[in-house]
């Protein structure tokens, strides 16, 4: 999902940042407040950027047989809501822009929106959504995990086409392109992300029932 | 402990890395074969170079997995602390009121 550095126009450079920044922004002061409120919720604050560490970290194979890594937004986006997943994210996306040459800074705001806005978002809209369709607590922290995973791809290839529209088939054709590399590739990938988000948030919460998980994470009473 | 589920999940995870594996390829990245993409466009020039890249594969790999190790660090910290801190309370539960 890392737009190299420079490969957007000047003009979709600014424009992803400044679509990007109030929701950095607003994560920032939603994270201020946690620390401030809840300070039971700290730990699990961290271990759910944490998670996006290791996760966006691992180079993972796929049935394409190319290479793509999960994002692990999803685990703080269940527990937190969307907004903290935003500067989480931007950290990341700068240790690597910084330090592996692996996006850049210009594409920063675009790279921000896939995977720390859109990626937490869906993760979170699935797992209210799941929760409202009565399905089990395992399978709906599974499904927002993976689709957060997957829409932030689907959210590069939009990205990518909208930059680099086909000659011949125009936007849908170029977002199709895109979306075959790494939509298609991270399909294996987003099953294995959801997996893990159920594992951790098992192992941080330990023996308690499923329906109290999120809420103990969150620092709520036991 | 872990639960039986958590278990199977697992297991999961590792076949769905192995797989490809042994099914074989060349496992190139994804974001370096979409990039290949749009620099086959004609007249494609960045608009910026990164500000610095790790000389080479050893150096690359050497920040990946630092950045690895950082986090499972962090999350291997928050599941011991929220267990010790479960048992804990349990234990002062346990203990008969003086």
């Amino acid at each position: 999902m890392h737009i190299m550095e420079g490969f957007l126009p000047a003009s979709h450079a600014l424009g992803w940042t400044a679509v990007s920044a109030p929701f950095v922004i607003a994560g920032a002061l939603r994270i201020r407040t946690i620390i401030r409120d809840t300070p039971e919720a700290r730990m699990t604050l961290a271990a759910s950027g944490a998670f996006a560490f290791v996760l966006s970290a691992l180079k993972i194979p796929s049935v394409t047989g190319s290479c793509s890594h999960p994002t692990g937004t999803g685990l703080g986006a269940i527990v937190f809501g969307p907004s903290v997943m935003a500067l989480m994210g931007v950290i990341v996306l700068l240790f690597q822009a910084l330090l592996l040459a692996h996006g850049g800074l210009t594409t920063l705001g675009a790279n921000t929106f896939s995977m720390a806005v859109v990626g937490p978002w869906v993760a979170w809209g699935v797992w209210k959504l799941a929760g409202r369709l009565g399905l089990s607590f395992a399978v709906s922290v599974f499904l927002a995990a993976a689709l957060g995973d997957l829409a932030t791809y689907v959210t590069t290839s939009v990205q990518l086409a909208l930059a680099y529209p086909d000659p011949a088939s125009g936007i849908a054709g170029a977002a199709l392109k895109f979306g075959s590399i790494f939509a298609v590739t991270q399909v294996p990938l987003a099953i294995a992300e959801g997996l893990l988000t159920v594992v951790v948030i098992e192992a941080l919460s330990g023996k308690t029932r499923d329906k109290d998980r999120i809420a103990l994470l969150a620092g709520g009473e036991k | 402990m872990m639960s039986k589920r958590s278990y199977w999940m697992l297991l999961g995870v590792v076949l769905i890395v192995l797989i490809p594996l042994i099914r074989g390829g060349e496992f190139g990245g994804a974001d370096g074969q979409a990039a290949d993409l749009v620099e086959a466009r004609e007249g494609f020039a960045p608009i910026f170079e990164p500000i610095w890249e790790p000389p080479s594969g050893e150096i690359e790999s050497l920040f990946f997995s630092l950045q690895a190790a950082l986090g499972a660090l962090i999350v291997g910290y928050a599941i011991g602390r929220a267990r010790g801190r479960r048992q804990a309370l349990d234990e002062a539960a346990r203990r008969p009121s003086a």
